[in-house]
């Protein structure tokens, strides 16, 4: 079997794999990285989302060996090393953007990346950045509004009574 | 999936040899429809062959037509993001699946794969491209041949798609609500010859060209013009998400928002 | 103001530390040294008859442990059915063998045949296809009214029909209902459909067995939302596995919404098959094979009419509903459309006379069973969609129609068994509308209307029983089990506590929200508790979480059990400080002695407990622990009163919520922020059963929405944000929170709502249609302008 090489979370990693090996299979498997999540196999759902050089990907809908070289970021690397939270996790937590907790890495990833894309996102394109990212439990309602939040937006007014 | 070996070739002279060297062996471009394909069995390689490590036939530029040329390896991101001059396409491009989707799916696999209610075909017909692969160019007018099928042989690459820029246009897409692919897409494109009408996610026989939106709108460019053209059902996709009949009555109304919107 | 902490802060979930940076522990995440997989070779046709399974071929293929078929399992249990409904002649309802593997036959698209165990997955995939089936296609039953018709083909040929229970309810009514709608002023009739739905937690279902040989202890980890109800149905009546011998875990479990209430074949084929193979065994669903092995939901045909007199008083309803189950019966699917349906037919309203009548169908799909909301998202549905309609033939108001036959007087005792304990239907309503704005929907509807599109207000009120309980109700309406809670409060050394609640969190934040009922009455941080949840083996036994019992039910066992604790800690106190225990006051973690200055801490108290050099061992043990199980007198009884707001766009049928307000009763409330978000979660659950989710079987009993391909879920740019409310709720006057249970409400309120609006819009525009199924997708939208033209 090849062997691939990659960077996750800031360290070298490697191991054998075969074609057919995808990305969310390496890393959950291989490198024991399990918070990153497989909540379908139609490339939907989301809870998947890692970085790949920077950018948003379905890791189930990307073979290992394909990321051979790469720079590889899932929600285990989000946090800082001393465990400070990232703005968008510490928003989601202050915002109750999360409940089951089962698409929340999907979640994080898709929203830091959108934040990376356009720092001060309106309503509408959070939720349509969030197009390919399902969660059953939230409603979203607190999805969006942390991710707004982590925009440093003031949210305090949404959905006022 | 069923096991397999998967190349990365640099070249594109590789990648042609790679395929050439056995019937099973498959091209993978993004891999955001063959992936999950894959998944369920569907399809039994013996190679796949990724086309993402093949820089020649990445990015955009501009030939001396003044077409936009767009190597087939970029990704629907880069589209969205880098054809400025064909703000129709561009904004097609950014509506594609999801970001996460984008980043990884690229224009060349989407028309390979031709998918029924994919936007790609659309734009490529819509806009008379031309589709350049490792041997031939073949006019998008040519290119397409029914659902899932096209005149590309076997082991034959897409390398670019070269898109005559239009005086104006616009694509709708009104999506289907699980897949968010288009349960019927338009694509309207006025040139200096003519209008060109090219509809996806509609048709039984996968994109096509209305022909009757295409004479009406070259003579009056306007969404009046379309008022009273009616299409039939029959041929349409009938399924979960929509009548024939349904879907017919929405080639009309994402027609006329197209025109409305190309302005 | 919000509060620091306690009951009613809305403390921040300390769940989030772990979800938020990948380090849960989900079921998929858990993986034993030597485990092998399994595979599950499932029926693709929906009625066949097995003449042959060849697994020999298979058997030699690589990495192949063992492959098992039914056969292997002719002397386990039938998969039981937790519930019995007894029909309306006073017979039981016919109760099929559900087998583990099929025997004889498959009986819909997904039922398992075989299990393959090797090394790898994709070995036992390989291998599965290896199999070589010889199965006699035979005619599909599909359709609910079909089935029933005579000569049909039968699901179960050892039932004498597909017909799993007549029911009625109140039967002895029925003569009177009749009688009152025969003289009725005005009787409206509404025929629809409750479309079948796909749960889909997240997290595709998973289960590891694990066999120790040394000490013949079973271990299933499975993704359930009540582990010890697994332990029990499994062991007793599945595989004879001794409950002492039998742990069950369910971890970090990536929600349910009922679908993980169940006791599925796959865990008991894990579990079997880890002892009979001596390695743990894993299965993983994967979403497509989720779409055809998880309970699905719903799908009830129903006619419903509702009587008047003159002054638009509501006189009688009666309803005829065709309940499909599916081909064998899930854990509790009899309950839904009976019990959990039935007994809310007289929703907010103080309607004399109910006749409500069942008819359960087999049928060659997958097992229906509970859904947020199980049977009362149904009652609801028909009732509300019938109010809206009746107002709309008499030219009434629908708020004010409702206004005038709310039930005002509490305790309230329905024509259909329950007795709803408190509840205020017209502050609600007032409540509602203040908030929603009604004044400036004319303004709105103009200003849609200039765009082109039509708008629509919808109105909707809703009751629902929840905190599923009382043991002696349930268990008299057939209920096999009792549905208690229990919670074992254990205070350590120095003070810290941690309470083992046989209820379980998949989302509901109970590690969170527990804590701040015990600190708050003992008077310590919410940090010095720990929750533990969702492990046989150091967990009382308990029922598990759905039917929004967790704090009403699992909350109330630890009030109960942190008040025994309380109780022995004062006397504790007592003999510290030398004082009659009668004198003895808890506040803000210290005892003191009334009218004196005399004090000790929580800490000192619990010290001395493990500690017991100065201690009244005469009269009390050591230690500080205790345990209670809590099994209420009644349901509780949440209600609502739901505005929303639609756009048509009537060139494409497509509906898009604009609005959308809520006013709830969840009496007191521990946590709002939590509430907030289980509201949100269920309106958008009740949002899609409205406008986008469709199971839908072809007449083959093919699953044509079989993946998100197909099966719409909701997307965040489905809905807007939500404005939601749930001040001032009517205390519970049963349990000792005075709560009432948030999880279901959403989901059962918002449904009728979105239909209500959708034809409000459509009706603005001229078209006189009385009704669309659900969902409402632009296709149905569409067909029925059509139609209406």
């Amino acid at each position: 079997m090849p062997q691939v090489n990659m960077t996750v979370n800031g360290k070298p990693a490697s191991g054998d794999v075969e074609g057919r090996t995808l990305l969310v299979e390496f890393l959950r498997e291989t490198l024991d990285l399990t918070g990153t999540h497989v909540g379908c196999d139609t490339s939907q759902c989301g809870a998947c989302v890692v970085h790949v050089d920077g950018k948003a990907v379905k890791a189930c809908t990307m073979f290992a060996a394909e990321a051979d070289g790469a720079e590889v970021l899932t929600i285990e690397g989000v946090a800082a090393p001393d465990g400070t939270l990232d703005p968008v996790q510490e928003a989601f937590h202050q915002h109750h953007g999360l409940q089951c907790g089962f698409c929340t890495p999907g979640m994080v990833m898709s929203a830091k990346a959108l934040l990376a894309e356009n720092p001060t996102p309106t309503e509408a394109e959070v939720r349509d950045y969030l197009e390919g990212n399902i969660c059953r439990c939230t409603g979203y309602h607190n999805i969006v509004k942390a991710i707004m939040a982590a925009s440093g937006q003031d949210v305090s007014k949404i959905a006022a009574e | 999936m069923y096991a397999f070996d998967i190349e990365r070739p640099t070249t594109l002279a590789d990648a042609v040899k790679l395929l050439a060297a056995s019937d099973e062996n498959q091209a993978l471009g993004g891999g955001q429809t063959l992936i999950p394909t894959l998944k369920q069995r569907l399809a039994m390689p013996e190679v796949l062959v990724s086309l993402t490590a093949i820089d020649e036939i990445k990015g955009i530029s501009e030939d001396d037509e003044g077409r936009l040329c767009i190597g087939a390896a970029t990704t629907h991101a880069e589209v969205a993001a880098g054809a400025g001059k064909y703000p129709a396409l561009a904004a097609l491009a950014g509506n594609i699946g999801d970001p996460a989707v984008r980043n990884r799916g690229t224009i060349g696999g989407s028309l390979a794969n031709n998918d029924p209610s994919a936007c790609y075909p659309a734009a490529a017909l819509g806009s008379g491209a031309i589709i350049v692969t490792n041997t031939r160019e073949i006019a998008a007018d040519d290119y397409f041949e029914g659902m899932f099928a096209t005149v590309l042989d076997e082991g034959e690459i897409i390398t670019e798609v070269k898109f005559p820029v239009p005086e104006k246009a616009a694509y709708m897409k009104f999506e289907q609500p699980a897949s968010r692919f288009a349960l019927v897409g338009a694509f309207v494109a006025k040139y200096a010859d003519g209008v060109r009408v090219a509809v996806t996610g509609a048709s039984e026989e996968g994109v096509f060209r209305w022909s009757e939106a295409e004479a009406a709108l070259g003579s009056n460019f306007s969404p009046d013009a379309i008022e009273r053209l009616s299409l039939s059902g029959d041929g349409m996709i009938s399924d979960l998400h929509g009548s024939g009949e349904y879907r017919a009555h929405l080639v009309g109304v994402m027609t006329k928002r197209a025109v409305a919107a190309a302005g | 103001m919000p509060k620091d902490g306690g009951i009613g802060a809305s403390s921040k979930r300390r769940e989030d530390a772990r979800f938020l940076t990948g380090t849960g522990n989900y079921t998929d995440d858990i993986n034993l040294h030597g485990q092998a997989y399994v595979h599950f070779l499932r029926s693709d046709v929906a009625h066949g008859k097995i003449n042959g399974i060849d697994t020999s071929g298979a058997e030699a293929m690589p990495g192949v442990i063992r492959i098992f078929t039914g056969k292997d399992f002719e002397s386990a249990g039938s998969i039981p059915c937790g519930w019995q409904v007894t029909d309306r002649f006073g017979e039981p309802m016919k109760e099929p063998r559900h087998p583990i593997l099929a025997e004889g036959k498959v009986r819909h698209v997904g039922d398992p045949i075989a299990a393959i165990v090797a090394e790898t997955r994709e070995q036992a995939r390989d291998a599965a296809e290896a199999i070589e089936l010889d199965i006699e296609d035979l005619p599909a039953v599909i359709d609910m009214k079909a089935a029933l018709e005579d000569g049909s083909t039968k699901v179960h040929d050892d039932l004498s029909d597909n017909l799993c229970f007549d029911w009625g309810f109140v039967e002895e009514n029925k003569q009177a209902v009749d009688d009152a709608i025969k003289s009725a002023a005005h009787v409206t009739t509404l025929e629809l459909i409750n479309n079948r739905l796909v749960p889909n937690a997240m997290e595709p279902r998973v289960a590891v067995g694990d066999f120790n040989r040394g000490t013949g202890e079973h271990t299933l980890y499975t993704t359930s939302q009540n582990p010890h109800v697994i332990r029990l149905l499994m062991g007793a009546f599945v595989l004879n596995i001794p409950e002492h011998k039998l742990r069950v875990v369910a971890p970090d479990v990536g929600g349910g919404f009922g679908s993980k209430i169940y006791h599925y074949a796959e865990e008991a084929f894990c579990t079997y098959a880890a002892r009979e193979l001596n390695r743990p065994v894993k299965w993983t669903c994967s979403r497509s094979e989720a779409f055809l092995s998880d309970a699905q939901a719903r799908d009830h045909v129903t006619k419903i009419e509702l009587a008047l007199d003159a002054d638009n008083n509501f006189t009688a309803v009666r309803t005829e509903t065709y309940a499909n189950m599916g081909a064998y019966l899930s854990t509790f699917a009899p309950s839904i459309p009976t019990w959990l349906h039935g007994t809310l037919m007289a929703g907010n309203y103080k309607t004399p006379l109910i006749y409500v009548n069942v008819k359960a169908v087999f049928t060659n799909t997958v097992p229906v069973d509970a859904y947020r909301g199980a049977g009362r998202p149904e009652a609801t549905y028909q009732l509300e969609r019938v109010i809206d309609k009746a107002a709309r033939e008499l030219g009434l108001d629908p708020i004010a129609l409702r206004r005038q036959n709310f039930v005002t007087e509490f305790p309230y005792a329905t024509p259909v068994a329950v007795e709803y304990d408190s509840g205020d239907f017209h502050r609600l309503m007032d409540k509602l509308e203040s908030r929603a704005d009604f004044n400036g929907f004319a303004a709105r509807r103009a200003a849609s209307e200039k765009n082109g599109k039509l708008r629509g207000l919808g109105i909707n009120c809703f009751i629902e029983a929840c905190g599923i309980a009382p043991s002696h109700l349930v268990g008299q309406l057939g209920a096999r089990a009792g549905l208690y809670e229990s919670a074992t409060v254990r205070v350590n050394a120095t003070g810290g506590i941690t309470v083992m609640t046989g209820s379980h969190s998949h989302g509901q934040g109970h590690e969170t929200v527990f804590p701040q009922v015990v600190a708050d009455m003992i008077g310590i941080d919410e940090s010095m508790i720990e929750i533990e949840h969702g492990d046989t083996a150091n967990t009382p036994m308990g029922m598990g979480t759905y039917g929004s019992r967790s704090i009403a039910v699992g909350g109330s066992a630890m009030v109960r059990a942190t008040e025994k604790i309380i109780n022995k800690a004062r006397k504790i106190a007592a003999h510290l400080m030398e004082a009659s225990e009668a004198d003895i006051e808890l506040k803000d973690g210290q005892f003191s002695v009334a009218g004196t200055d005399k004090s000790v801490a929580w800490g000192d108290v619990t010290l001395a407990a493990y500690v017991p050099h100065n201690y009244p061992l005469e009269e009390i043990e050591p230690g500080l622990e205790e345990t209670a199980f809590y099994d209420p007198n009644n349901f509780t009884y949440p209600a609502g009163a739901y505005a929303c707001e639609v756009e048509v766009d009537p060139d494409t049928g497509k509906v898009t919520i604009e609005r959308f307000t809520t006013a709830d009763d969840f009496g007191n409330v521990i946590n709002p922020m939590i509430v907030d978000g289980q509201v949100h979660g269920g309106l958008v659950q009740g949002i899609g059963q409205a406008l986008l989710e469709n199971c839908s079987y072809d007449a083959d009993g093919q699953l044509l929405s079989a993946s998100y391909m197909d099966y719409a879920m909701p997307r965040a740019d489905d809905v807007p944000f939500f404005s939601v409310d749930h001040s001032n709720g009517t205390a519970c006057t049963h349990n000792p929170l005075g709560v009432k249970g948030c999880g279901e409400a959403g989901a059962i309120g918002s449904s009728p709502t979105v239909v209500n609006a959708v034809v409000d819009a459509l009706q603005s525009g001229g078209i006189k249609l009385d009704h669309v199924d659900m969902p409402v997708t632009p296709g149905r939208v569409w067909q029925a302008i059509q139609s209406a033209k």
